[in-house]
């Protein structure tokens, strides 16, 4: 077994070069303490559970009529804005889509800008982007702001000046491999996924040194052991060890190199347990009938080990994916009571319409229950094998090549995308900005050329069947797996929630909503329209004594895509549903910044 | 807008055919009065809502390559142009030029870049079945969503 005998020596390899470095940072204290003042903002989710979570409370239910835009600020670029602003002391840190620029802003000067920073980025990349040219927030940590450019490129700033420390490549765009994902820093490295999913790239999770940019661990999505960093003994699923060659036994052939599982979306961590959790992405290509297998570990939850990269447990959500259910959207981390028992719980709401509890400890899940009630492609989760039972009806591979699968749901968008969730520690509930479409979905056979999209599979979209909206926002019970309350929006929403104290959540609709409700009851409490619609993520802070409540605007995305003319229908749909809204009609594009406060 | 005449040999050699093709398609939106006009042949066939294997053929290859830009059914998205607007000024050379050759908007208020399909065969080998699909759309004969083809 020559395999096993590398896969054990680079893996004891490893683990004493993590000795040798793993000794407690400064730059880990600061930012672990910076996280836990609520005044500041200092990572995209707010803090490392990826919560969304502030306890400010100056903003309450009763006084958030009272909200008013304070100061606005625009960044220059018009594509889609995703993410949001991060807080550090005084300065308030925008980044933008490409070109990624990223501004300082000092808050005790009404917003004047201390340095500006923008990359020189090869155009070509834009082209290679599969949805838009988002990107999804800048990362502090140990004095640098890090980076992750459209051109795969991370850069790390000195935050007082702007000025560039050092800049890594993290991929080769030529081959379709470019970032719209944030970093995250953790003890003295930072975490870098990569985005690609369109073109066949072999997705991974990357970690630099904050200090030089050198590389620390890179962990493959698909590969064999010693590239995806798995122990076959001691790495498990749903608590069994997965054995040697996991992923490999589930391709045909050489077809992992070109497989996907991008990590394009939120890493969380936990300190205690020095977990890191994030998901992959879709397997390369759409259609399913060219890639036999479980195409493991694409659609799947990551448990690694922070200092090592080695995996402590997996969970594939969607074996062997028919439809582009990307795993990738936010684990949030919350020790709740599922079903009576207190549990370090892990809650992700999963593109595939199911919203997983799982033992974040060990692995095991606990609830996978639909979080919206129009997801029809399969019945239910089997909670012994973790397998979806899939409707032979709207399984694209069962229906074949060059046949449209009708009436999926969800849609590709998922029933969510990256648009963040927020958990409240005081309701013990959660609130998730959903998408509410369903899709047609016809797979046909494609070659794989590098930095070609490798897509195979057309589609159209339109909302379920009698329905008109398109999305929801709602409430829910992770120990039952319920939805506790549900408000309909017009259009998806696709900009992250935020929990507060003051028993007040924020979110964003396309139209360019600022939504405030009772998070209690889901009642709207407060709406302002800002110049475009969002698809930012929701931020607070505290300064000179006032909460602020912040928000990007620009629409784009994904979500920009159904703009200009809504969703289609299939033939037979058309005219029926009034699902010709266009969101044109109601906002246009432009990257602006609104600060609100009360009076 | 100064047009791209420069085509690359082999790009030419694969476009030569589908000019001609489609010539036909090209000369109707220039001069022709409006009743010849309407006799010239279309570039596609629509038969009670049912269309024929090239123009469905054009539907697959926009989904593939062109729809994560140009939105559902060429009606555009928040960064890349309407085609069922942009076919009603632009013929059948003006569309095959800008597909083959791309295009870049890249200056201080856009980023908008159209990439050059010159050698993306799943687009050059079928620009014809491109155009037909999305000229029957900006014609009005053709609704949104996936067609049905003929005999189907
Ligand atoms: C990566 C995004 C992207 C893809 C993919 C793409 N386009 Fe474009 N296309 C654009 C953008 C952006 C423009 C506008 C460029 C400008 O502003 O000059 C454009 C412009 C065009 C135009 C000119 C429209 C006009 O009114 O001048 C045509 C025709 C066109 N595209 C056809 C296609 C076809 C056909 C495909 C698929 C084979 C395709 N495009 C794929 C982004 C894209």
């Amino acid at each position: 077994m020559n395999q096993r005998k590398k896969v054990l020596l680079s893996w004891t390899a490893l683990v004493a070069a993590s000795l040798l470095s793993s000794q407690p940072s400064l730059a880990n204290d600061e930012l672990s303490k910076m996280s836990k003042d609520p005044k500041q903002w200092v990572m995209q989710s707010g803090d490392y559970a990826n919560q969304r979570y502030s306890p400010l409370k100056q903003i309450t239910t009763a006084n958030v009529k009272e909200l008013r835009p304070v100061w606005t600020f625009s960044t220059g670029v018009l594509r889609g804005h995703e993410g949001g602003p991060l807080i550090v002391g005084d300065v308030m840190y925008v980044h933008t889509p490409f070109p990624n620029v990223v501004y300082a802003l000092d808050l005790n000067n009404q917003g004047r800008i201390l340095w500006k920073y923008e990359p020189k980025q090869d155009p070509s990349v834009i082209p290679v982007m599969c949805c838009d040219t988002v990107n999804r927030g800048v990362a502090y940590g140990d004095g640098k702001i890090i980076l992750n450019q459209a051109d795969a490129n991370v850069v790390a700033l000195d935050a007082k000046t702007g000025k560039e420390l050092w800049k890594v490549a993290n991929g080769d765009p030529k081959k379709g491999e470019t970032m719209t994902g944030a970093p995250v820093v953790v003890k003295d490295k930072v975490l870098v996924g990569i985005s690609g999913g369109e073109f066949g790239v072999q997705g991974r999770m990357t970690a630099y040194n904050l200090k030089d940019g050198s590389v620390a661990w890179k962990a493959y999505s698909v590969g064999p052991d010693d590239q995806i960093l798995f122990d076959p003994q001691k790495t498990t699923s749903l608590g069994k060890p997965v054995g040697a060659n996991s992923s490999l036994s589930t391709w045909q052939g050489d077809q992992w190199k070109t497989g996907g599982g991008a990590t394009w979306g939120w890493t969380a961590y936990d300190p205690q347990l020095n977990l890191i959790y994030y998901g992959s992405g879709n397997p390369s290509t759409w259609n399913p009938k060219q890639r036999p297998g479980d195409n493991k570990w694409s659609m799947t939850i990551f448990a690694r080990d922070a200092d090592t990269g080695i995996a402590k447990w997996v969970y594939q959500m969607t074996p062997h994916d028919e439809w582009d259910y990307d795993g990738v959207n936010e684990m949030i981390l919350a020790d709740i009571k599922v079903k009576g028992t207190p549990v370090k719980a892990l809650v992700h709401f999963d593109r595939n319409g199911f919203a997983y509890t799982m033992n974040r400890e060990t692995g095991e899940l606990l609830v996978a229950e639909k979080y919206d009630p129009a997801v029809n492609w399969a019945t239910h989760v089997d909670m012994k094998t973790g397998r979806p039972e899939v409707v032979a009806q709207y399984s694209t591979d069962h229906n074949g090549e060059d046949h449209n699968t009708k009436g999926v749901c969800p849609a590709a968008l998922g029933s969510k995308d990256q648009q963040p969730a927020a958990y409240s520690p005081e309701t013990g509930l959660f609130y998730v900005p959903t998408n509410h479409v369903c899709m047609d979905y016809e797979p046909f056979k494609v070659s794989y050329t590098a930095g070609q999209p490798y897509v195979g599979a057309t589609l159209s979209m339109f909302p379920p069947k009698g329905e008109t909206h398109l999305g929801n926002f709602i409430a829910w019970d992770a120990s039952s797996g319920k939805i506790v309350w549900s408000n309909k929006e017009t259009f998806s929403v696709w900009s992250g929630a935020l929990t507060t104290a003051g028993g007040v959540a924020f979110y964003g609709t396309l139209e360019g909503y600022l939504k405030a409700v009772d998070m209690k009851t889901g009642k709207e409490l407060y709406k302002f329209k800002t110049p475009s619609g969002i698809i930012g993520n929701v931020t607070s802070y505290e300064h000179g004594g006032k909460q602020y409540i912040a928000v990007l605007s620009g629409v784009g995305g994904w979500a920009g895509i159904g703009m200009a003319a809504g969703l289609g229908g299939d033939s037979e749909g058309l005219g029926a549903v009034g699902a010709y809204k266009q969101l044109a009609n109601y906002t246009q594009l432009g990257g602006v910044l609104t600060v609100f406060a009360l009076p | 807008m100064p047009k791209r005449l420069a085509l690359t040999a082999a790009i030419t050699l694969m476009a030569l055919p589908l000019c001609v093709a489609a010539g036909a398609a090209g000369a109707a939106d220039g001069s022709a009065p409006t009743a010849a006009k309407a006799a010239e042949a279309k570039p596609y066939k629509v038969e009670g809502g049912k269309v024929d294997p090239g123009t469905y053929n054009g539907y697959r290859r926009y989904g593939e390559s062109c729809m994560r830009c140009h939105g559902p059914d060429g009606a555009g998205s928040s960064y890349a142009p309407d085609l069922t607007d942009s076919l009603k000024h632009m013929d059948y050379d003006a569309f095959a030029e800008t597909v083959i050759n791309g295009r870049k908007n890249v200056n201080t208020a856009n980023n908008n870049v159209m990439p050059s399909f010159g050698t993306t065969e799943d687009v050059a080998n079928y620009l014809d079945d491109i155009y037909g699909y999305l000229k029957a759309r900006s014609d009005g004969a053709l609704g949104r969503g996936r067609p049905q083809r003929i005999g189907d």
